[in-house]
C-alpha cells in the first residue's frame, strides 16, 4: 500500500517495543463478537493509482460538463471562470494539509488569509464584521435566523416568497427543531412581495433575498426602518456574491445580518459543494455571531500577529451554551474566495459583475424576442425569470439532449406549486459567449 | 461560579527581539515579513484581464450602483507571491508530523486532488437533469455503499457538511423518530463528560437537555453510570468510541443494549472512527447513528479548517427520517429524491443547499478505492499500533494516566511536569521550535492538563523515534529546572506567543483604512 | 456589613438593604486573564445557585451564580469597558452586580471569610 510507510520489520519490532505478541492483542478492548478476523467481506482490495484514476474518470465522464455546453443554469449556484493560480495556491500543501489554526505561531498564513477574508466579506456586504465562513449559503441563513432569535429573545420569523426554497427548507428544518415560528411566504416570481406590513412585535427577523430566487432586486431600505421600528432583524440573503460589485450593498440598507453563498468567486460548481457560507453583521451582534473569528493582536516581541478570538462564543469551550455547533467550516473554499478576489481588486470585480450583467440584459433581449416567451423581470442581475408556453421541465430535458443546458425549471424547486411549472430560470454570466446565447434561443425557437 | 479546568496562560511573557538576528528588513531569509493584502493595494493595475461589457444598457429597476467597495488592486504576480508568502508561516502534514488529537492529520494522497478536479465531477451543476450527472449520482452510490458496508448499517445520510453537522442530523433523525413514536417528551440526552464539544452543543442545538456522565478513573463509561441515568425522558446516549482518551469503551455492547431497553438511540460520534476502520462495524457494537467525518478517516484534505464532509450512517429505526437529498436507483438509472412527497419514509427535512460536498465524496471515494478493504484494515492497525509505539516510548518519562494498551490516541497528562514551572502549553511551544506541531492540549477535560497525541498511520518509524526522542529530550531538559526556556518558547516562528488576552479584549476583526489626513480630505 | 462566600467562589457582601456580588480572588486567579464580563440588568429576578452573570477569559466561559434569591438593582457597567478590573480588584471595583435580597436568612447558611479560607484551602 502506497501510503503506508511501516514495513513489516517495523512492526514487529514496535510491538516488541510494546510488549505484546500481535496488533490484536491491542484490540482487546473490543467485544469478541465485533472482531472481524479479517477484511469486511464483499468489497475490493487495493488499487494502484492509475486503476483508481481510470474508474473516477470513466464515472466522470457520464456527466455532461457545463464548460462543454451552451450553459444557462444558476438559483444558487453559478459558472464563473476562476483564474489558474486560484487553484495553484491553495494545492500548496502548507495551506491544504493543514487544519484549524490552534497554535498560531505555525498558522500565522492561515490566520492572515482569514482576516482579509473576514474584511473582505465585510467590505462586499458593507457591515461592520464577518466570521470565517460557514458551510454555505442555506445553513449561513439557518443560523443567522437562529442569531436574531437570541438578539431579541423572539420566536418568529419571516421568509420572503423571493428566498431559495432550499433555504428555507433548512431553515425550517433547522430552526424548527428549536421551536421558532417559521412564516414562509409563498414563492413570489412576480416580485412585488411586501413584507413590512407582516412584522409585528413578535418577530425576530425578516429574511429577505436580493437577487431574489426569481432574479428580482430589491432596496430593503424601507423594509429595514419598518423592521426596526418593531424591534426586528432583517437578514438580507445573496446568492449571487458577483452582484455585489454592481448593486448597493444590503449593509447600506440597514441590513442586520448578511449571508451570502461565495461559491461564484473562487470555487468550481462541483456538483453543490463544497461551497462557502458568508456571514456579515453589525459590530454590536459579534459576541452573539456563530462560528470562527481571527482578530489581529501583537506577539511577545510586540510584532503584529493573528489569533482565533472570541472563541467563548463556540461549542469547544460553551459546549451547551454555545452560539452553534459548527467546528470544521469551510476554510479552503474561503481562501479561493479571498485569492480569487484579491485577483480581480476593485476594477476587475466591478467589472466582471458589470459584464456579467451585461451579458444577462442581451440574453434577456433576445429571449423576450421569441414568440410566445415572456420575460418578468422589470430588474435583474444576471439571472431572470421567464415564462415559456410549455412546462418548462421538459423543455429543459429535450434541449439537454441537444447538449445545450438551458436553465433552472422552477418546478425542480417547487413541484406542489400550481402556475410555476411554465417557469425557467436562466443565468448568464462573464462564461456565456453571444453564440452560446443563440444557441439557446434557435434551441428554444425549435422545442417550443 | 462555574469551574473550567482549561484556564491557561493568554498572555505571552514579554521578549526581547534581540534574541533573534535583526535584519535591515525584517525578513530572515525564507522567512518573509508579508503586509495584508489591503496594505498592498497598487492602484491601477488588474489582476484579471476582462473585456468591456457587451452592452451599457441596464435593467437594475430602482436599486442603485454601489460606489466604491475598497478592494485593493493588484497584478497576478503580487498576489502570487503574497500567498505563498503567507503559506510558507503554516505547518501541514506535508511539512511535519502533525499528531492533533481528535483530529486524524493524515497524509492528503494527490490523486485525490486530480480526481476531484476532473471536469465532470467539478464543473456540473446541482440542479442539472438528472439524465446530464449519471456518473456523479453513480458516484455519491458507490461511496455509500462502501460507507454502508464498512460500518455494515444499512442507510447512509450523505448531505451533512461536516461532523458537527452530522450530529445535528443524527440528533435530528432521533427527534423525528421519537416524534413519530409518539414520544416527544423524551428531551434529555445523556454525553460523558470527555465528548468532544460539539455533542453536547449539538444536542443542546435540537433543542435536548444535557446530562453529563462521569468518566470512570480508568478513562471509560461504565453500563452502571449509563444505568443510573436512564429513564423514560432519555431520547439518546452520544457516546464517542474510541473515545476522546483514545480508549475503546468495553461496555459499549451493554451500554448500547441499556440504552435500547429504556427505548433510547445510540448515537456514536465517529471522529475517531480511524481507529477501527476495516476491522470493526459499529453495527456489530449496536449503533443507530454515526457521523463519519470524510476528512478525518478518508483523508479529504482538512484545507486550514475545512471543508469537511460529514455523512451519516442510520440503524433501520433510523432510516426512514434521513433527510432529503437522496440518491436512488430506478429503472431508468439513478435519480435524486428532493421533495418530502417523493420519499418513501418522512425525511425530517433538508441541511444544506445542495446534496452535499461532492468534491468531498469523489476524493473519499478515491482514497477508499486506493486502499480496498485490506489497506483500510491496514490503516486501524497501523494508526493503532503507532500510538502505542508512542505511548509504550514515553510514559517512563511523561504521565499516561490510563496506561495502556490504547487505541489511535496516547494520552498523557501533566503529571510529569509538576513542580517543573512549565506548562502543557510551554511543553507544546518547545515542540515547535524542534519542527513539531504540537499535540492537542487541555482536552479531553477529565485530565489535567491534556496532551492528545494521534500520529496516525501516516507516520514511518523514522520520524516516530525521531519525535519520541524530541519529547524524551524536553521532558527531560523540563524536569531539569529549565522553565524559563519553555516560557520564551517558540523563538524561531515568524511570530512568537501571541497575546490572545489583547485579542479578546479589544477585538480588531478587520482591517480598516488609516484614517485620512484631514488636508486631503479637504481637497477631495 | 456582612460578606459571605459560596462554594462555586462567589462573593456578597451585605450593606443596609442592598448586597453586592463578585468572585473572589481565587476564582479570577483560576480563570486567568477576564476578556469579557456579562452582567444583569436592574430589575432581574435572581434565583439561588442559577445563573445571574457569565464572566470569560480567552479559553473559559464560566457562568456565576446568585448567591441569594432576590433582585437586581444595578449591574456594573464599569466592566464592559474594563473586564481586567475583575483580575485586578475582584472584590472592589471588580463587582458584578447588586441586589437586594428576598430571604436574607439564606446568608446565613453561607460561609464566612474564615471558612471560605480554609475551604479554599482544601481544594
Amino acid at each position: 500500500m502506497r501510503y503506508l510507510p511501516l514495513t513489516e520489520a517495523d512492526r514487529r519490532s514496535m510491538l516488541a517495543t510494546i510488549g505484546v505478541d500481535s496488533v490484536d492483542a491491542l484490540f482487546r478492548d473490543v467485544p469478541e463478537g465485533a472482531r472481524l478476523p479479517g477484511p469486511i467481506p464483499g468489497l475490493p482490495n487495493h488499487m494502484g493509482e492509475l486503476q483508481v484514476e481510470r474508474h473516477l474518470s470513466r464515472l466522470s465522464t457520464k456527466n455532461l460538463t457545463a464548460g462543454c455546453v451552451p450553459f444557462f443554469l444558476g438559483a444558487g449556484a453559478y459558472k464563473h471562470h476562476v483564474p489558474a493560480s486560484v487553484d495553484q495556491i491553495l494545492l500548496r500543501g502548507e495551506f491544504l494539509t493543514s487544519y484549524t489554526p490552534y497554535q498560531p505561531e505555525v498558522s500565522q498564513g492561515t490566520l492572515q488569509y482569514l482576516f482579509e477574508f473576514q474584511t473582505q466579506v465585510a467590505l462586499l456586504t458593507g457591515m461592520d464584521v464577518a466570521n470565517a465562513s460557514m458551510y454555505d449559503g442555506a445553513t449561513g441563513t439557518a443560523e443567522a435566523v437562529l442569531m436574531a432569535n437570541r438578539i431579541t429573545k423572539r420566536n418568529k420569523a419571516i421568509l420572503s416568497g423571493g428566498l431559495h426554497p432550499h433555504y428555507r427548507e433548512v431553515t425550517q428544518t433547522t430552526c424548527g427543531v428549536m421551536g421558532m415560528d417559521i412564516q414562509a411566504q409563498t414563492p413570489d416570481p412576480a416580485g412585488k412581495e411586501d413584507l413590512a406590513g407582516l412584522v409585528d412585535d413578535q418577530t425576530a427577523c425578516v429574511v429577505v433575498q436580493t437577487p431574489s430566487l426569481f432574479g428580482h432586486l430589491s432596496d430593503f431600505t424601507a423594509l429595514c426602518t419598518a423592521a426596526h421600528a418593531k424591534g426586528a432583524l432583517v437578514i438580507v440573503v445573496v446568492t449571487e456574491v458577483v452582484s455585489l460589485g454592481l448593486l448597493t450593498p444590503p449593509g447600506q440598507m440597514g441590513a442586520d445580518i448578511v449571508v451570502c453563498e461565495g461559491q461564484s468567486i473562487g470555487n468550481a460548481l462541483n456538483f453543490g459543494g463544497p461551497y462557502v457560507g458568508l456571514f456579515a453583521t453589525r459590530e454590536k451582534f459579534v459576541r452573539q455571531m456563530p462560528g470562527r473569528l481571527c482578530g489581529q493582536t501583537v506577539d511577545a516581541e510586540g510584532k503584529r500577529g493573528f489569533v482565533l478570538t472570541l472563541s467563548t462564543r463556540e461549542q469547544h469551550i460553551r459546549r451547551e451554551k454555545a452560539t452553534s455547533n459548527i467546528c470544521t467550516n469551510s476554510g479552503l473554499c474561503a481562501l479561493a474566495f479571498t485569492i480569487h478576489l484579491s485577483l480581480l481588486g476593485e476594477e476587475g470585480f466591478s467589472r466582471l459583475a458589470r459584464i456579467n450583467h451585461a451579458n444577462a440584459v442581451l440574453l434577456a433581449e433576445k429571449l423576450a424576442g421569441l414568440k410566445g416567451v415572456e420575460v418578468l423581470n422589470d430588474s435583474f442581475f444576471n439571472e431572470f425569470t421567464v415564462k415559456l408556453p410549455k412546462k418548462a421541465a421538459k423543455v429543459v430535458e429535450k434541449l439537454a439532449k441537444q447538449q445545450i443546458l438551458a436553465g433552472v425549471p422552477v418546478s425542480r424547486l417547487y413541484p406542489a406549486e400550481d402556475g410555476l411549472e411554465k417557469l425557467l430560470l436562466v443565468a448568464c454570466t462573464e462564461t456565456n459567449t453571444e453564440s452560446d446565447m443563440d444557441a439557446l434561443v434557435r434551441g428554444l425557437e425549435e422545442v417550443l | 461560579m462555574s469551574m473550567n479546568n482549561q484556564g491557561r496562560p493568554t498572555t505571552p511573557h514579554a521578549a526581547s527581539a534581540s534574541e533573534t538576528a535583526g535584519t535591515f528588513t525584517g525578513n530572515r531569509a525564507l522567512m518573509q515579513e508579508e503586509a495584508l493584502i489591503f496594505e498592498l493595494d497598487n492602484p491601477g493595475v488588474v489582476g484579471v484581464d476582462l473585456p468591456e461589457p457587451a452592452t451599457t444598457k441596464t435593467k437594475l429597476g430602482g436599486v442603485k450602483a454601489r460606489g466604491r467597495i475598497g478592494l485593493p488592486d493588484l497584478a497576478e504576480p503580487q498576489v502570487v507571491r503574497h500567498f505563498t508568502r503567507l503559506s510558507q508561516k503554516n505547518f501541514g502534514i506535508d511539512s511535519t508530523m502533525y499528531p492533533l488529537g481528535s483530529c486524524t492529520m493524515k497524509h492528503n494522497p494527490r490523486l485525490n486532488e486530480k480526481m476531484a478536479r476532473l471536469p465532470g465531477f467539478s464543473d456540473i451543476h446541482p440542479l442539472q437533469p438528472e439524465s446530464t450527472v449519471q456518473g456523479a449520482l453513480e458516484l455519491i452510490d458507490q461511496l455509500a455503499h462502501w460507507l454502508k458496508t464498512l460500518t455494515g448499517m444499512p442507510a447512509v445520510a450523505m448531505s451533512p457538511g461536516a461532523g458537527a453537522h452530522g450530529e445535528l442530523c443524527g440528533l435530528m433523525a432521533i427527534h423525528a423518530a421519537l416524534e413519530a413514536r409518539g414520544e416527544g417528551h423524551r428531551k434529555r440526552v445523556l454525553v460523558p463528560e470527555s465528548a468532544h464539544g460539539t455533542n453536547p452543543a449539538t444536542a443542546a442545538f435540537c433543542g435536548f437537555s444535557v446530562d453529563t456522565i462521569p468518566a470512570e478513573d480508568n478513562g471509560r463509561v461504565s453500563v452502571e453510570a449509563v444505568k443510573a441515568k436512564l429513564g423514560p425522558d432519555v431520547a439518546c446516549i452520544m457516546l464517542t468510541n474510541p473515545n476522546t482518551c483514545g480508549l475503546f469503551e468495553p461496555q459499549i455492547k451493554e451500554i448500547a443494549d441499556a440504552v435500547h431497553e429504556a427505548g433510547g438511540y445510540f448515537y456514536c460520534d465517529g471522529a475517531n472512527y480511524n481507529a477501527i476502520v476495516g476491522r470493526v462495524r459499529p453495527a456489530d457494537l449496536g449503533v443507530d447513528a454515526m457521523h463519519i467525518n470524510l476528512h478525518k478517516t478518508f483523508s479529504t484534505p482538512h484545507g486550514g479548517g475545512g471543508p469537511g464532509s460529514g455523512p451519516v450512517v442510520l440503524s433501520a429505526a433510523l432510516a426512514p427520517f434521513a433527510p432529503l437529498p437522496y440518491v436512488v436507483h430506478g429503472e431508468d438509472g439513478f435519480r435524486l429524491v428532493e421533495h418530502a412527497a417523493d420519499a418513501e419514509g418522512k425525511p425530517f427535512g433538508r441541511l444544506k443547499t445542495f446534496h452535499g460536498q461532492m468534491g468531498m465524496f469523489v476524493r473519499a471515494l478515491s482514497y477508499i478505492l486506493s486502499h480496498g478493504a485490506d489497506g483500510l484494515r491496514q490503516v486501524a492497525t497501523d494508526a493503532v499500533l503507532n500510538a502505542n509505539y508512542v505511548l509504550a516510548s514515553l510514559q517512563d518519562v511523561m504521565s499516561a494516566p490510563f496506561g495502556g494498551p490504547c487505541m489511535h490516541e496516547a494520552l498523557f497528562d501533566d503529571g510529569f511536569l509538576k513542580g517543573t514551572g512549565v506548562t502543557p502549553l510551554d511543553f507544546a511551544k518547545a515542540m515547535i521550535d524542534e519542527g513539531f506541531h504540537p499535540m492537542t492540549m487541555y482536552f479531553p477535560l477529565v485530565v489535567h492538563g491534556a496532551l492528545l497525541v494521534e500520529p496516525t498511520e501516516t507516520e514511518s518509524k523514522s520520524t516516530l523515534d525521531q519525535f519520541i526522542a524530541t519529547l524524551r529530550h524536553l521532558a527531560e531538559k523540563a524536569k531539569a529546572g529549565d522553565a524559563a526556556f519553555f516560557q520564551a518558547a517558540p523563538r524561531l516562528t515568524p511570530r512568537r506567543r501571541l497575546d490572545e488576552t489583547a485579542a479578546a479584549r479589544k477585538p480588531i476583526l478587520r482591517w480598516t483604512p488609516p484614517a485620512q489626513p484631514v488636508q486631503a480630505q479637504a481637497a477631495e | 456589613m456582612t460578606i459571605r462566600f459560596t462554594k462555586d467562589h462567589e462573593w456578597i457582601k451585605l450593606e443596609g438593604d442592598v448586597a453586592t456580588v463578585g468572585i473572589t480572588d481565587y476564582a479570577q486567579h483560576a480563570l486567568g486573564d477576564v476578556v469579557f464580563v456579562e452582567v444583569p440588568e436592574a430589575g432581574k429576578a435572581l434565583s439561588q445557585g442559577k445563573d445571574a452573570a457569565v464572566v470569560e477569559s480567552v479559553k473559559a466561559a464560566s457562568e456565576v451564580y446568585a448567591p441569594v434569591d432576590g433582585t437586581v438593582t444595578e449591574g456594573n457597567a464599569a466592566l464592559a469597558d474594563e473586564p481586567a478590573l475583575v483580575n485586578t480588584d475582584p472584590t472592589g471595583k471588580g463587582w458584578f452586580f447588586k441586589m437586594t435580597l428576598s430571604n436574607p436568612s439564606q446568608l446565613d447558611a453561607l460561609m464566612d471569610e474564615e471558612a471560605y479560607k480554609s475551604y479554599v484551602e482544601g481544594l
